[in-house]
This record gives structure tokens, C-alpha cells and sequence, in this order.
């Protein structure tokens, strides 16, 4: 395979990018590689270098080194800096000013985009169903549609005793 | 039942195979969970870790993927057993350093192993051999599915599962694949190869050895981001990538066949001459020959012996293993003769490498 900016050497470099969705390959000879500052060193393992020394400091700067303590679990910002781990979930909330840009450079976003688990997600489509009915609701009241009415007030009752029923321990 | 009547014969995992065995020896996916309203094991008193593991043990047993399965608490294995499911991959180092408070459920089949009180309250993983992310993600997405009925996890709206380190944050997934690279390493290509994944955000590290260093040519392919993509989207950008570098390796192990073949020749020549036939050897150079017998395998240099029994011996020859068989505390010399022995007896059989070697049909793979 031959480099394909000099197309002179034998490509040993061979280089894939995956920019919005689409795959790109580059085939490089060792000097054009070099060139093109394939090489980089600055370039690469940032995920690694963030976990250690750079993840705590950069939660002392944005929290104003302050000494922010977790009501919960009583876990430090000294003590993230020691372990790198937090203490609780609640943690999460104690140090949210702090986190956000750690998790900015460290992530691909900072929204949770995978799984849910299935009892929150259906206790989320339930509430917002229930919402829904109570638009209906006023609607039919306002526009004295009392049978529409009715329909949506037993529909609301039902939701709610479905919320009631999964949030129950 | 005690560990080691439990555990399935490195014989018969080795010999487990997948699409795209040549080079991908197995693939990963675990999953990181903590409970609503207890500390992180981290941070938690033992009280608490104890409190968390009492929760969590009986609803993993209880599952039906986890029937006959093998469950103890960590302070009721030995070293050497703890050292023995880390050299098989089962458990992470950090694990194997618990005690009380600590636990371990395993599946009968050994694709299924969920740590309990590790950095997490739960961190669970599936197994599979080969290359199959999206089977391990199915399997450990179903084994999750039924543990939040009967656990109530910390989770929340916007930043997802949460996990005692920002970094697992989110989905909490580790997408990882073991590949066994000899062609890129001898072609000096594995620096940019892995310059290159981790410009993409993906991890690269050696399997064995400390650091930087790669014993056995095996290395690691994980996702690093964890927040912000759902698990389907990083399996795919996994599966992408892992693609790319299979491709690499199949090139470049058919470069080296056709440009240097004396020097890939004499790497497989010289492995087997010293595997078969030394006295002492120890684990390091154990498997760094270990990988060009495998290699030599792949290349059709072996057409009688197994590519499972290069991975048994992977497996057999680590400290741990080599231990097992004796009563009385080995010191490393001591092992060096034993490893050397067994290495002699189980390659007493397999003939010596074929030169020009017996074109093999690759295999039909995806």
C-alpha cells in the first residue's frame, strides 16, 4: 500500500478517524506521518491524564477551594483529591459546581443518554400522561364538555393510583 | 463447594472460541451499579459495606442466569484462589485485595461474574469469546434488567447511574476486547495503532505486565467516555474500531510474511525451540514466546497442535496456577523449573514448525 500524500512509500501508518458518524482512512509512510504530527504526544491520552493529578484540582479551582463538605456522608473536597473517588450519590449534588467541567472534558456530554431503569421510566411516562389528562380536564370544565370531563377525571384517577402502585415500596 | 472443584479446567475455556478467535481472544461488558442511600464501598464503614453486601448477594443468586452459581464472601477465599480468578480474568486486582464486606457471584458457564463491593456496590460483567460486544451487551443488559426490581439503584435523571468515580459515570459501562497483536508489534506499528484509539477516545493498555510494557502481545481496547452515549452507540464505535484493527493486524502479519519471512520464521523457530525444550524459563518470557507460537499457529506452521492449547498454557503458567498443584509455598525459582517442566511435557507432542507453512483457509468470519 502506497502513502497516499507522497504515493512514493510504502504506507506503515495507517490512520482511521471517525468524525460525525462518518469513517475516514488515511494510509501514511513513516516520514509524511511524522510530517503531519501524527506523532503528537500532546495530542493523545487525555482521558488518562484528567483522572489523575488534573480531576482533582480542577474541582478545587471551580468549587474556590472551598471546604465543601457532603451532608450525607461527610465526604471532603481534601478527600477526592486523596482517593479521586467520591464518597455517595448525594455526592454528586455536594460538588455539582465542581464536577461539571471535570465531566465537560472527561465525557462525551454531560446529559445521561443510555439505560433507565424501567420502573423511573415508566413513572416518567405516567406523570407526563398525567399532565396530559389534566389539560384535557381543564379544557372539557372550561368548555362545559362534562362528559369529557368525567372521562378524563376517571382516567387521572387511574394514573395515579398506577404512580402510587410503582412508587410503593 | 470450594473454588477450585468449581472452576471450569483452563483446558476447556481456552478451547472456547469466537468469531474472529485468530486475534480478538474475548470480549467485555461490564457494568458499574451502586444502591440508593449507602456510601460508595470506598467510603462506607465496614458496617455499611456488610449492610450493602447482605443486600446485593441474595438478589444476584437468586437470578436465573445465576443457577448453580458460585457465591462467596471475600474474606473466605484464600490468596491464592483470589490470585488464581484474577489470572483468569474473573476479578480485577483491586478485588482480589477485599475482604469481609466483599463479595463474588459466578456463573456456572464463567460468562457471567458480578464483583459485589468493589470501587462500586456492584460491578457485574459479562464474558464472551471472540468478538462478540454485542452478545456480552445483551447479556449483561438483561442480568441488570432484573437486579433494578429487586435493588433500588442510584440513578439519576440527568447525570444517569451513579458511580463512585466520576470517570464511570452515566451508563457505567466498560466495553473492552483482549487482542492478541504479534503483527502489529514485530511490524513496529502497535506506537501509532495505539496513538491513533486513543485519539478516538478509546483506551489501550497490555493485558499482562506493569505500566506500558505488553507481555504476550495482549492488549486491552476499552471505551474510556461514559456519559453522554448510550450503550448501543459506544458498543457500535467499539465494534468500529476493533474492526479497523483487526484489519491492521491481518495486513500486517501478511506484510511481514511476504516481505521479512525469515524473521517471523525465526521468531516462532526460536519460541518453540526454547517453550519445548528449556529447563527454567520464567513467566515473562513464558509468554512473550507463548505469543509466536500462536502466532505460528495462525500462520499454518503448527498444522496439528490447537490454537487452545497455546491459550491453555497462557493460562497454566501464570504464578497462581503453577502454585495450585503444591502444598508448599513455591519460591520463583522454584517456579521457573516447574512452569519449564509442564511447558516441556505438554509440547512434547506437537511437532516442529513447518517451513513453507500449510496455507490455511481463514476462517469464514464476519
Amino acid at each position: 500500500m502506497m502513502c497516499c500524500i507522497c504515493k512514493e512509500k510504502e504506507a506503515t501508518v495507517h490512520l482511521t478517524q471517525i468524525a460525525a458518524e462518518k469513517m475516514q482512512k488515511v494510509d501514511l509512510c513513516e516520514d509524511c506521518a511524522k510530517q503531519k504530527g501524527v506523532n503528537d504526544p500532546a495530542g493523545f491520552s487525555l482521558a488518562d491524564m484528567l483522572l489523575g493529578l488534573g480531576a482533582s484540582q480542577e474541582m478545587e479551582q471551580a468549587a474556590g477551594g472551598s471546604h465543601l463538605k457532603c451532608p450525607h456522608c461527610g465526604f471532603t473536597q481534601a478527600d477526592f483529591k486523596k482517593a479521586g473517588r467520591l464518597g455517595c450519590a448525594h455526592c454528586y449534588d455536594t460538588f455539582s459546581e465542581g464536577l461539571e467541567g471535570l465531566l465537560k472534558t472527561m465525557h462525551k456530554g454531560t446529559r445521561h443518554k443510555g439505560k433507565i431503569p424501567a420502573a423511573l421510566r415508566e413513572s416518567q411516562d405516567l406523570a407526563a400522561r398525567l399532565k396530559q389528562l389534566q389539560k384535557r380536564l381543564d379544557k372539557a370544565v372550561a368548555e362545559e364538555d362534562f362528559e369529557q370531563a368525567a372521562l378524563a377525571r376517571d382516567e387521572i384517577k387511574s394514573t395515579k393510583e398506577k404512580i402510587a402502585e410503582i412508587t410503593a415500596p | 463447594m470450594n473454588l477450585h472443584e468449581f472452576l471450569v479446567p483452563p483446558a476447556e475455556t481456552a478451547r472456547r472460541e469466537g468469531p474472529n478467535t485468530r486475534i480478538v481472544m474475548s470480549s467485555r461488558v461490564r457494568l458499574a451499579r451502586n444502591l440508593k442511600g449507602l456510601a460508595f464501598p470506598g467510603w462506607a464503614k465496614k458496617a455499611e459495606r456488610i449492610r450493602a453486601l447482605d443486600q446485593i448477594r441474595p438478589a444476584v443468586e437468586t437470578l436465573p442466569q445465576m443457577a448453580g452459581a458460585f457465591s462467596e464472601s471475600m474474606d473466605n477465599l484464600n490468596a491464592l484462589d483470589k490470585q488464581i480468578l484474577v489470572e483468569r480474568h474473573l476479578i480485577s486486582r483491586e478485588h482480589a485485595a477485599k475482604n469481609a464486606g466483599s463479595g463474588l457471584v459466578l456463573n456456572r458457564e464463567e460468562s457471567l461474574c458480578v464483583m459485589i463491593n468493589e470501587e462500586d456496590h456492584l460491578r457485574m460483567q459479562a464474558l464472551r469469546p471472540g468478538l462478540q460486544l454485542k452478545q456480552a451487551w445483551a447479556a449483561i443488559d438483561a442480568v441488570d434488567s432484573k437486579l433494578e426490581k429487586k435493588l433500588d439503584y442510584a440513578f439519576n435523571a440527568e447525570l444517569g447511574y451513579l458511580t463512585a468515580c466520576p470517570t464511570n459515570l452515566g451508563t457505567g459501562i466498560r466495553v473492552s476486547a483482549m487482542l492478541h497483536l504479534p503483527g502489529l508489534v514485530l511490524a513496529e506499528q502497535i506506537n501509532q495503532i495505539i496513538q491513533a484509539v486513543n485519539k478516538l477516545g478509546l483506551a489501550v493498555r497490555g493485558l499482562y505486565g506493569e505500566g506500558t510494557e505488553a507481555l504476550g502481545n495482549v492488549f486491552q481496547v476499552s471505551n474510556q467516555m461514559t456519559l453522554g452515549e448510550s450503550e448501543p452507540e459506544i458498543v457500535e464505535r467499539l465494534n468500529k474500531v476493533l474492526a479497523q484493527i483487526i484489519e491492521h493486524e491481518e495486513n500486517a502479519r501478511g506484510t511481514l510474511q511476504e516481505k521479512k519471512p525469515k524473521t517471523v520464521c525465526n521468531h516462532i523457530g526460536r519460541a518453540y525451540g526454547i517453550l519445548a525444550n528449556a529447563h527454567s524459563i520464567s513467566s515473562k518470557e513464558t509468554m512473550n514466546l507463548l505469543s509466536f507460537l500462536r502466532l505460528g499457529v495462525d500462520l499454518g506452521m503448527f498444522p496439528e497442535m490447537e490454537r487452545g492449547l497455546v491459550d491453555e498454557l497462557f493460562i497454566l503458567t501464570q504464578p497462581a496456577h503453577l502454585q495450585k498443584n503444591f502444598s508448599e509455598k513455591l519460591g520463583a525459582d522454584e517456579r521457573d523449573l516447574l512452569r519449564a517442566d509442564m511447558l516441556r511435557e505438554r509440547l512434547r507432542s506437537v511437532s516442529r514448525p513447518v517451513n513453507p507453512p500449510v496455507k490455511l483457509d481463514k476462517p469464514s468470519e464476519e
